[in-house]
């Protein structure tokens, strides 16, 4: 591989997958906290207000990593692919233009106002910019997944005589069916990620019998929105994204699948470790005829397998894009298991007493955020070898100009700033946990005994 | 079509210049004017509430140029490989500094912040000087429209420039001046007391400064790069142009030393307009000189996006400016007035 190629690409993965750490988050509890806030009008409740404002905090420090991560990301398109965003740019620029015009316009009015205003602004007007953040968030999200399926599945777009490609079609561009499958499927997946993490603090406070009150709160919240969005994200959400690969990326599905051989009755593969050299799976635990069912819903269809493609268009990873996958196919359905039966308890009212289940529930939380960058490293690793599927190689799109030395002081420059972020980034998210939320107004209202310092700064 | 979106470009970074110009300008003299932790909260709270927003407007930019230039998006930001990565290591250090300062209430964390914040803000205005000083003094681009730059060769303008030479550098001093007077006019607008006082003659005294370096460039301009001088010929009106610089520089003195604050800061807004209009003028239809080979150079014709894109594209971002505008007007409103410490969260 040319290396200068090698640190193009592992500068943006690297880049792209530290940045998404956070978006994942807060795209993920925003509608949680708007949920949370519209109880507290809805039921004129203080416990629900107070709930908001502590998942807020959390949110806001994510926001502050999500942003200055995210800032990289625009300017790598034209840093380090320069010759894929002039071959493109005609067609993806719109879609990342209108996400600074529509969605970083509207985000960084309201998070101000949102994090900061809430007494200026009084109750409902401060409901109204926690919405506008959540808003603002989600069609960022879209911006982005939209650009990355026009690259998984081009639609709308009009080749040109020197080979680059502009847009023919607004609307196929922003409808592209891959596009709505695939920001189903990512959002879903970030709800996942906020209900795990809000569950999993509510049965951090529950197991260590502290904020007693709030606790059960975010517990409650959790469960309930992971339940839903666990499910959600198997189907239709994944189910319809398999569907769109086996349509338009039928190379990428069998390399997922490490499949090596077309076959009729394609069996799924639950464990196992691919073999590229022998052409097989070692110790493999299979599901018969499944995975024809899966794709095509019969059991006898047959499944292309790597052999039906050449090998300059089969996908480079094959071991790497079949563990990302299985990863994540693996863990969301853990997701399923777990959340159906904190419900269940839930539903019971067994779920705050029952400590061995609050420890399953705090100690999952890292998980869905593996999923979540497994899921991304699917679709990125499955791509290969093409940055836009069926018309430009990634070989084809890096910046010529950039040497790989460049381009590797750079990359350790990110590295070792990211490491800074995240010694920040832990302190301040275990700062704001061991301070936990508010107390109740009547506890207020006592002397001020704890947090002298507190009563000092303001 | 390129026209109208050249002017669009142009206008979106003016306005990203004139306001994050102002909130770079608080942080570069931030140390020096806020002495005391209350008074530099106060700074703080005067930006904290609109720095993330005007910021925006560079990646909006950033995108809009995307949008309608992508060659010259994609040959410049490659390019200036180097100094970009800085400049976002400068902007993620800064966003650290301001977001981050007020979550602890110890000296050591707060003076560390400080300082992040203060010299990531010095550094960027010098970088952005800098980029805008190679942007008019040209580029070695190739036959593809590509180039790449290091950080700095011999210091010359030759055949071989680098990132900083002895024009760049003096573009970023004027850049430093000029937004050193601007940040301290705004806050000077928007405090009061030591503060206000200190702001104050910050502003008065880098205004020779910003005179002294304004004349030089432009005279150096036009001998750097020749054909600045042709568009102002073939379009007089441009004269207007340098009438404004200067005039919207006298009307700063004349205002700050009159203590009325909001029309000096307006008068500063204007000045940093004209320039960047200036430069703007006199390098179209260029939007990337050559520095040697001039049929090189990368024009908003053979940079632009196709022609139906380009149409497209207006329509939405007439609908988004307009939302954006209302968004920014609503927020100004909102934290109008000087800044008063008060009980609550917050910066």
């Amino acid at each position: 591989m040319d290396s200068a190629l090698f640190i193009h690409r592992l500068h943006f993965a690297f880049t792209v997958t530290y940045h998404y750490l956070f978006p994942q988050l807060t795209m993920g509890l925003a509608p949680l906290i708007v949920a949370l806030k519209t109880l507290a009008l809805w039921k004129n409740d203080d416990r629900y207000n107070r709930a908001a404002r502590f998942w807020a905090k959390i949110f806001g420090i994510n926001f502050v990593l999500g942003v200055v991560t995210g800032i990289p990301m625009e300017f790598q398109f034209g840093t380090n692919w320069s010759h894929f965003s002039q071959w493109a740019g005609g067609v993806i620029g719109q879609t990342l233009a209108m996400e600074g015009m529509f969605a970083f316009f509207l985000e960084s009015t309201f998070l101000g106002l949102f994090l900061y205003g809430e007494k200026r602004l009084g109750q409902k007007l401060h409901w109204f910019s926690g919405f506008m953040v959540f808003a603002g968030s989600w069609m960022s999200g879209f911006f982005i997944v939209a650009t990355d399926a026009w690259m998984q599945h081009p639609t709308g777009y009009l080749r040109m005589t020197d080979g680059s490609v502009q847009l023919r079609s607004f609307w196929e561009l922003v409808l592209n069916p891959w596009a709505w499958w695939q920001y189903a499927h990512n959002m879903s997946g970030a709800v996942i990620t906020g209900s795990f993490v809000m569950a999993a603090l509510g049965a951090f406070y529950l197991l260590s019998r502290r904020h007693q009150e709030q606790a059960p709160i975010y517990v409650r919240t959790g469960v309930i929105a992971g339940v839903i969005f666990s499910i959600l994200q198997l189907f239709p959400t994944g189910d319809g994204q398999g569907r769109m690969l086996a349509r338009y990326q039928p190379a990428t599905l069998a390399g997922m699948e490490a499949l090596f051989r077309t076959q009729p009755g394609a069996p799924l593969v639950i464990i196992g470790q691919p073999d590229t050299e022998k052409q097989q799976i070692d110790n493999p635990l299979l599901v018969p005829k499944m995975l024809s069912f899966l794709t095509y819903k019969r059991w006898n269809a047959e499944v292309k397998g790597l052999d039906a493609f050449p090998k300059h268009d089969q996908p480079e990873n094959v071991p790497l894009l079949y563990y990302s996958y299985h990863v994540m196919v693996g863990l969301g359905t853990i997701f399923i298991a777990v959340m159906v039966l904190s419900i269940v308890l839930l539903w019971r009212q067994k779920l705050f007493d029952a400590r061995w289940a609050l420890w399953i529930l705090m100690l999952s939380f890292p998980f869905p955020y593996i999923a979540n960058i497994a899921g991304w490293m699917t679709a990125e690793v499955g791509r290969q070898p093409w940055l836009v599927y069926g018309l430009l190689r990634t070989s084809d799109g890096y910046s010529k100009m950039v040497s790989a030395g460049n381009g590797l002081f750079t990359l350790l420059g990110f590295m070792g700033m990211y490491t800074a972020l995240s010694f920040l980034f832990l302190f301040l998210i275990h700062r704001e946990i061991e301070r936990g939320p508010e107390p109740a107004f009547e506890v207020r209202l006592k002397p001020p005994a704890y947090e002298p310092e507190l009563a000092e700064v303001r | 079509m390129q026209t109208l979106w050249f002017i669009i470009v142009a206008l979106m970074l003016v306005a990203y210049v004139v306001l994050d110009g102002f909130d770079l300008g608080a942080g570069i003299i931030y140390l020096v004017v806020g002495r005391t932790d209350e008074e530099r909260r106060t700074i703080l709270r005067a930006v904290g509430p609109v720095w993330d927003g005007n910021e925006v407007w560079l990646l909006a930019a950033g995108g809009t140029l995307y949008f309608a230039f992508p060659l010259l998006y994609a040959s410049s930001f490659s390019g200036f490989y180097l100094p970009l990565m800085m400049v976002l290591w400068l902007l993620m250090l800064r966003a650290i500094g301001i977001e981050f300062r007020s979550h602890l209430d110890s000296p050591v964390w707060r003076g560390f912040f400080d300082v992040i914040f203060s010299v990531s803000s010095i550094l960027l205005a010098i970088f952005f000087g800098a980029a805008l000083g190679n942007v008019v003094r040209g580029v070695p681009l190739n036959n593809d429209g590509y180039f790449f730059e290091p950080l700095w060769t011999n210091w010359r303008i030759g055949p071989q420039p680098g990132i900083l030479d002895w024009f760049t550098v003096m573009t970023g001093v004027l850049a430093l001046a000029t937004l050193t007077m601007h940040g301290a006019l705004y806050v000077a607008h928007k405090t009061l007391g030591d503060v206000n006082d200190r702001a104050r003659k910050i502003s008065l005294v880098t205004w020779p400064v910003v005179l002294a370096l304004t004349f030089i460039s432009l005279m150096l301009t036009m001998r750097v790069h020749l054909d600045v001088v042709d568009n102002f010929r073939r379009w007089p009106f441009g004269l207007v142009i340098p009438v404004v610089v200067f005039a919207s520089l006298a009307g700063v003195l004349y205002f700050a030393s009159e203590y009325r604050e909001k029309p000096a800061f307006l008068c500063s807004c204007i000045y940093i307009a004209g320039m960047l209009g200036g430069a703007a003028f006199g390098i179209y239809p260029d939007v990337l000189p050559a520095a040697m080979n001039q049929t090189n150079s990368l024009t908003i014709y053979n940079t632009a996006a196709a022609r139906h894109g380009l149409a497209v594209g207006l329509v939405w971002w007439c609908i988004g400016i307009v939302i954006a505008l209302a968004y920014f007007t609503f927020v100004y409103r909102m934290f109008k007035g000087k800044v008063v410490l008060e009980e609550g969260v917050g910066h």
